[in-house]
């Protein structure tokens, strides 16, 4: 059976002023509803009796106590994000190169990588630039941009410009 | 050897020096040895220094301090504006003004079409020295 949908709880006393409602206790125990859930049930509010819990299994005392309190670090939940793209750079932005082996060579934008390095394209066959990666900051955007709504550049990432492991069967 | 533009009421000059640099104004008064009363159709008539104003050949005919409908009707008769922008200086500034508003991909079309220009002009060269010789 599909969960009901509840709609969110929104309370029936509206906020005058942070801390302070409009409503009295006795006015909003009328609002409620509270006394007809009590009429209903014959003058006592519903009780269910808790749910029994299963037994926790019996854990053994530890074998070792260590001498000194040792402070465990807390634990790092970072998750890095790919760089922020500038908001100069759109994919289909011609940008110019600034380092490198193609330094002031105009290229195409195609996308950001996971990494956050751009994936550039000369495109090979106009100015000799291969399909390659490119870090934001070694990169002037320019204001021209070329359309690319018809490339697919999905089978590109990281992964795809990792060096390939030499494995030799003798 | 003699000075042929004079400081007059209706003598139209460019403002070369100032927040105001590059605009063209009309003289409309002048208030002692140093400044003049300019004005243009959209800004507020206001006093300026000589020295700060380059004056043009264009002059036109307005009597001293006309109310700015005036001052626009007279410049609408005498066609300051077209005047200015066909003039050589005034075609000058127009260029200096869009080379320096250019795009990188302005520049590129350029670099393109000056070996263009340069590729024709050394053809017609060639040709001319083959007959010459």
């Amino acid at each position: 059976m599909a969960p009901k949908q509840r709609t969110a709880r929104v309370s029936r006393n509206p906020e005058l002023i942070r801390g302070i409602g409009k409503y009295s206790r006795s006015a909003m125990y009328h609002k409620r509803g509270l006394w007809a859930i009590k009429a209903k049930h014959g003058g006592a509010f519903p009780r269910h009796d808790p749910v029994a819990k299963p037994a926790a299994p019996v854990e053994k005392p530890p074998k070792f106590y260590p001498a000194d309190d040792v402070k465990k670090p807390l634990r790092n939940k970072h998750r890095p994000k790919p760089t922020k793209l500038r908001a100069s750079i759109t994919p289909g932005t011609v940008l110019i190169l600034l380092a490198g082996r193609f330094k002031g060579k105009r290229v195409v934008f195609l996308k950001q990588l996971p990494s956050g390095l751009l994936l550039v394209t000369g495109p090979f066959k106009i100015n000799g630039v291969p399909l390659r990666r490119v870090n934001q900051a070694y990169v002037i955007g320019t204001s021209t941009k070329v359309d690319i709504s018809s490339v697919n550049v999905d089978k590109f990432d990281d992964k795809y410009f990792s060096k390939e492991s030499q494995k030799k069967t003798k | 050897m003699p000075f042929k533009r004079f400081v007059e009421i209706g003598r139209v000059a460019l403002i070369n020096y100032g927040p105001e640099y590059g605009r063209i104004v009309v003289i409309v008064d002048v208030i002692d040895q140093t400044r003049a009363l300019v004005d243009a159709p959209d800004m507020e008539r206001s006093p300026i220094n000589f020295k700060r104003l380059s004056l043009t050949d264009i002059k036109i005919d307005i009597k001293r301090v006309p109310k700015k409908k005036d001052l626009i009707k007279a410049m609408e008769a005498a066609d300051v504006k077209n005047k200015w922008e066909k003039s050589s200086w005034g075609r000058k500034l127009i260029v200096k003004k869009r080379r320096a508003a250019l795009n990188d991909f302005d520049r590129f079309k350029i670099m393109l079409a000056k070996i263009k220009r340069a590729g024709v002009v050394r053809q017609e060269l060639a040709k001319l020295r083959k007959t010459a010789a």
